[in-house]
């Protein structure tokens, strides 16, 4: 079985692209690019939500895109462990379709911050964290204007291990100063409790060739094979 | 039963918990800065001004609020939602 993955692409998505061409040519994975109203489950092992500014992040980032019947098909994979995976803006649609708990603010610079930053794989057994070590550092990109990670009851996350990635700097210390953005415990990235749903405002999608980054690092290709296990393991 | 047509002026508001940064700049560089010592808070927000077809006030205003609920108008997570004023006209 050879897995068949879905970039969604919203009138708005701009990361849409690269995301096909790292899982097509990178990942060479069976990957389809489809418009949000023709998405079907059914013909498809996983999805990821890409990053942009869906429907011009009108009202609030991801919330129009949350609507789309797009959302009820992921819904089904969501519900029956198939990997549903939200990048940047795809994290906002998530947790505004309720996927994912908590919502993503304004930063609190109030500026859009786009630099290479370090997470911390704070847990190492989800759809999009597998292939990774827990208190691995991972180097990657950020470029959001509303990244800001709040929720009323994190507690109730840290207990369920829904935390999957945070900011940190490069010795993997979640410190106030390798904070982009103002989200609170640093946290880059949640999943749901049966962690085949994740989201992170990071950009693996620009980090999985050496010429894209400048310590020619390759650390976006874990979270895609780490995607690709997740489906492969689930099947057999 | 007849229907009149009422406007509803709606607020959305980052909960208290949630900090606010747009408020916290409005504040620290601009009245704070400006001389206004005796601004003690600012918090920002959006306004939405609904005109609505309904039997009466209360009517109206129970509709724009499960609208917002229903389709998720505030986040409920970071938001609160205040109904500011209803207005037939």
């Amino acid at each position: 079985m050879k897995p068949k993955i879905a970039v969604l692409m919203f009138p708005g998505s701009n990361c849409d692209l690269d995301t096909l061409h790292v899982l097509k040519n990178v990942m060479e994975v069976e990957t389809n690019l489809v418009w949000h109203n023709h998405f079907k489950e059914k013909d498809y092992d996983g999805v990821i939500l890409p990053g942009g500014f869906a429907f011009g992040d009108y009202l609030r980032a991801g919330i129009i895109a949350a609507h789309s019947p797009a959302i009820d098909e992921a819904k089904v994979m969501l519900y029956d462990g198939r990997p549903v995976i939200g990048i940047c803006n795809g994290f906002q649609i998530l947790t505004e379709a309720q996927f994912l708990p908590g919502a993503l603010l304004q930063n609190d610079s109030l500026k859009f911050v786009c630099k290479w930053v370090n997470l911390v794989v704070e847990n190492n057994n989800t759809a999009f964290s597998n292939k990774m070590n827990k208190g691995q550092v991972i180097d990657i990109p950020i470029a959001h204007g509303e990244g800001r990670f709040f929720t009323d009851n994190i507690k109730e996350l840290e207990e369920n291990n829904q935390i999957v990635f945070r900011y940190a700097d490069e010795e993997g210390n979640a410190t106030q100063n390798s904070n982009p953005n103002g989200s609170l415990g640093n946290i880059a990235g949640v999943c749901n409790l049966d962690q085949n749903c994740i989201g992170l405002m990071p950009h693996p999608e620009r980090a999985s060739e050496a010429i894209l980054s400048p310590k020619n690092t390759i650390d976006g290709r874990l979270f895609f094979e780490s995607m690709i296990e997740y489906i492969m393991r689930r099947v057999h | 039963m007849d229907q009149s047509e009422f406007i509803i002026e709606v607020s959305l508001e980052n909960k208290p918990a949630a900090r606010d940064p747009v408020a916290e700049t409005i504040k620290r560089d601009l009245i704070a800065k400006k001389g206004y010592n005796m601004v003690s808070n600012v918090r920002s927000g959006q306004y939405l001004r609904i005109n609505i077809m309904a039997e009466n006030e209360n009517k109206a205003k129970e509709i724009v609020t499960k609208m917002c609920n229903d389709l998720r108008i505030f986040n409920p997570v970071t938001q609160n939602l205040t109904v500011l004023n209803v207005k037939k006209i």
